[in-house]
């Protein structure tokens, strides 16, 4: 049972992967390529690392249980850092004097 | 006094990094948790007043609290955000569909700890990046159309600087 749930999730979270791609590529300008890359590492990231954490906790022993411990904090530390990179990324943008694409009016 | 508090932080520091260090090595023989133990106590004999800068356990566990019925809720506004995005991205007509723009928000929050909370989960909801946060709550954000904008600093806004209200 457990390893439908968690092939349902890395499933999703591949799709996520996928609509985010899709977005970069078709997006006009770089600055809002970022908003589509900020799928991928939330939802996408989110989705299948949670389903690979209930992947492994499908045989419950002590060393799977650590590893599950990990995979959820590999969640935590991007959470943390991808907007710090993301910001790093439209500072320089923004000081190199890129400028954003704006709507034709 | 400051003994005493100093003595708190430096427990719970130890503490923290020793259980970071079992759930990484695994190992549980003594030579293992011998080299832990040396490391640990390096480490936060170093570095005890960086990582817990208030003293305050009131204050301290209210914020724990709060982060904990915080991330539930950032997780469910990263979805609606995410659904979103949607639309926009397979919109045949994307360059009608979207109007990206450059606000200046102002934010009533002032703890250094908070401005950061309230601008990474600005940046890690799908729609909305930060582009400048400075410690005055000024902020310039970068929004893919006009309802992402019109969203801020609006609820998520609220809910941090009620969590790091003093």
């Amino acid at each position: 049972m457990i390893i439908y749930i968690a092939g349902v999730l890395i499933i999703a979270g591949l799709f996520f992967f996928l609509v985010g791609s899709i977005g970069m590529i078709r997006l006009p300008d770089f600055y809002s390529r970022l908003h589509s890359a900020g799928i991928i590492d939330t939802m996408g990231l989110l989705l299948s690392m949670s389903g690979l954490a209930l992947l492994i906790l499908n045989e419950f022993n002590l060393g799977n249980f650590l590893s599950a411990i990990k995979i959820i904090l590999i969640i935590v530390f991007i959470f943390l850092t991808s907007p710090t990179a993301t910001h790093a990324i439209v500072d320089a943008g923004i000081r190199a004097g890129l400028k954003p694409w704006e709507k034709k009016q | 006094m400051k003994t005493r508090q100093r003595m708190i932080t430096f427990c719970f520091t130890f503490s923290f990094l020793f259980l970071f260090w079992v759930v990484f090595s695994g190992k549980f023989d003594l030579f293992h948790i011998s080299l832990g133990v040396i490391s640990c106590l390096l480490v936060s004999w170093i570095t005890s007043d960086l990582l817990i800068v208030t003293h305050d356990v009131a204050k301290f566990s209210r914020l724990f609290i709060g982060f904990t019925l915080y991330i539930p809720w950032l997780l469910w506004q990263i979805v609606l955000s995410t659904i979103h995005m949607f639309p926009i991205i397979f919109s045949p007509d994307i360059h009608n569909k979207i109007n990206p723009k450059i606000i200046k928000i102002k934010s009533r929050i002032r703890d250094h700890v908070g401005i950061v909370t309230f601008a990474n989960s600005i940046t890690l909801t799908p729609g909305t990046i930060t582009v400048v946060a400075n410690m005055y709550g000024d902020m310039v954000v970068h929004a893919i159309d006009d309802e992402c904008a019109e969203a801020l600093p609006g609820d998520m806004g609220e809910k941090v600087a009620k969590l790091f209200a003093e």
